[in-house]
């Protein structure tokens, strides 16, 4: 399955967020804000790059994504609902304890979940792992590995960008979702990562701005990186925390809880979704 | 007991890996810039290709072991004890226990006989976190026989694994074609005036101690537990009845290792009393390794004397 049409795969990150807020409010908890910001890079990934079967989860030689922001597990089973993997209808029960929608993505027991994450700043080591069992075999694997900006906070990611340059991992593609905001408030206040693209850049990746957002260079991005030799690529991906519902956008405060019910209402009309 | 012909854990570690990277082509090995002591390096030189350095960044190399395991290859991965165990912990449960990754986790230079380089380097909690995670099986192997066989063996199981090795020279305890099971104890003697129940590195003072008492009429039996999880329940049932009297003795603290294992069994099965040698809940020191041994107290004439026999004899 690859759409190539750029209305059409904005129409599927619509769809990713309707799922979003449809599972959040379902589950009365959960992480809207940073998985509405991931839309897109989701839509694109899924629909537009990567090489999966919905039919064969565990495919080998499939490519793999480690969603190293686990917290935003709402966009990533919705993404995955909407390729095959699972039933749209499953959205309702994320988070209930008859479903297997865990809180944070769990590898073992949702189709299409490549890694289990939740704790922050450990996705980019699973993902280098991955990038580098594929090169022992010569499988032709592409890992995409997606971090929060605040994520990256965390000392073990710049201990994996270090990996990923020493080995040469140009099979690995991290994307960074800089959406600017975190728990606490603006990641620059709460404790600054910028220069982002500065930094990944001097540990050895080749990186790449561009408008998160943007079907269109997302798609050249993700190509881009796929003719990089000999070096990770990093996408920073300039997003907006809650995009897609006015009232959550660019505020920390929906960072992690769900709407009530009027809320959920104004957020599925925006986004054009079905109640 | 061969005690004229002793070799560290870590050392038989070293040398049976090397040997299964022939036999086993998907295993693949991981370590933190201690390959020279963790005896890793001795494989890094036969297989540099499915060798990794991942510098000293333990967090990361529990992730990308993690990550590797998902393409079918078998990592083993080394550092010092307290890292693998604490620094890392996070990652060992997260990423490597939760989803049940095959991957084996052997950690050199455990307990106080780490030695001179003193208390920050001296992991005896470990035992204690590794058994509280669900999935991982722990080990701790007590000579180079049993080692041998371990490295091996837990390559043909499915999910994560802690095995904990050690710095120190013991004796020989088994012959070659010795039969070991992942998760069943030894029994060494059929005495019933006491059992000792030993791990890993102390295991060969238990036997000491038996063979002393022996001489002054006291016929106990040594239990070594190589496997702490899954414990082996049957044996210490068994030997509850059999004997008048339990002692545990282990290079960890008394607080959950292998003396509170056993006792979690014995509190619900088959209530007695037992009594625990080990760390005392303090942080180790500097000093040699046989002196930290008489200094803490995990030595055989400490088990003469709970057992009530002479030392001098």
């Amino acid at each position: 399955m690859k759409i190539k049409d750029v209305n059409e795969l904005q129409k599927y990150a619509n769809r990713i967020r309707q799922g979003v807020i449809k599972a959040v409010y379902s589950a009365k908890s959960g992480h809207p804000g940073g998985s509405l910001s991931i839309a897109e890079i989701l839509a694109v990934l899924y629909f537009n790059q990567m090489n999966i079967d919905e039919k064969n989860p565990k495919a080998k030689g499939r490519d793999r994504l480690v969603l190293s922001k686990g917290h935003t597990a709402p966009a990533l089973y919705s993404a995955l609902a909407l390729r095959g993997f699972f039933d749209m209808d499953e959205l309702s029960n994320f988070r209930n304890i008859n479903s297997n929608l865990q809180g944070h993505p769990d590898m073992k027991n949702i189709p299409g979940v490549d890694a289990s994450t939740g704790s922050l700043g450990q996705g980019l080591s699973i993902a280098n792992g991955m990038a580098l069992g594929s090169k022992q075999d010569s499988e032709g694997v592409r890992v995409y590995c997606i971090c929060g900006d605040g994520e990256i906070q965390e000392g073990q990611i710049w201990e994996a960008a270090m990996t990923a340059s020493h080995y040469k991992l140009d099979n690995l593609c991290l994307i960074i979702d800089n959406n600017n905001l975190q728990i606490d408030g603006k990641v620059n206040e709460v404790m600054s990562v910028y220069p982002i693209d500065e930094k990944f850049k001097s540990f050895g990746f080749e990186t790449i701005n561009v408008d998160g957002h943007n079907i269109q260079e997302l798609i050249s991005a993700f190509e881009q990186a796929k003719k990089v030799k000999g070096k990770p690529t990093a996408i920073i991906a300039n997003t907006i925390k809650g995009k897609g519902v006015s009232f959550m956008e660019n505020e920390a405060s929906w960072h992690g809880k769900a709407p009530n019910e009027e809320q959920y209402k104004q957020a599925m009309k925006e986004l054009g979704g079905v109640l | 007991m061969e005690e004229n012909k002793k070799i560290a854990t870590r050392q038989s570690y070293g040398e049976k890996l090397a040997e299964l990277g022939e036999k086993n082509e998907n295993i693949v090995v991981f370590d933190a810039d201690l390959s020279g002591a963790t005896k890793t390096s001795i494989f890094a030189k036969k297989f540099p290709e499915r060798f990794f350095d991942m510098g000293i960044a333990e967090q990361d190399m529990m992730g990308t072991a993690a990550g590797i395991s998902t393409f079918g290859k078998i990592p083993y991965v080394s550092t010092f004890a307290m890292f693998a165990s604490g620094r890392a912990y996070d990652q060992v449960r997260n990423s490597i226990c939760y989803p049940k990754l095959n991957v084996k986790i052997c950690a050199t230079h455990s307990g106080i006989t780490v030695g001179e380089d003193g208390a920050t380097h001296q992991m005896l909690e470990d035992i204690g976190m590794m058994r509280g995670l669900p999935n991982m099986t722990v080990m701790c192997t007590s000579d180079d026989t049993q080692t041998r066989w371990a490295v091996e063996e837990i390559s043909k199981i499915n999910g994560p694994v802690y095995l904990r090795l050690c710095r120190l020279e013991t004796p020989i305890i088994y012959k070659e074609n010795e039969k070991f099971e992942i998760g069943k104890a030894i029994q060494i003697g059929d005495g019933t005036d006491a059992t000792v129940f030993a791990t890993g590195v102390v295991v060969s003072e238990a036997i000491k101690a038996k063979e002393k008492l022996e001489k002054q009429g006291i016929h106990i039996r040594v239990v070594d537990i190589h496997t702490i999880k899954p414990i082996d329940k049957e044996m210490i049932i068994k030997c509850a009845k059999e004997t008048k009297q339990l002692i545990s003795i282990e290079d960890h603290s008394i607080i959950n290792g292998l003396g509170t294992a056993i006792a979690e069994v014995l509190i619900q099965e088959y209530p007695c009393k037992l009594t625990r040698i080990g760390i005392k809940d303090e942080f180790g020191r500097s000093g040699k390794a046989t002196e930290l041994l008489k200094h803490y107290g995990l030595t055989a004439e400490n088990i003469i004397l709970q057992i009530g026999g002479k030392v001098n004899e």
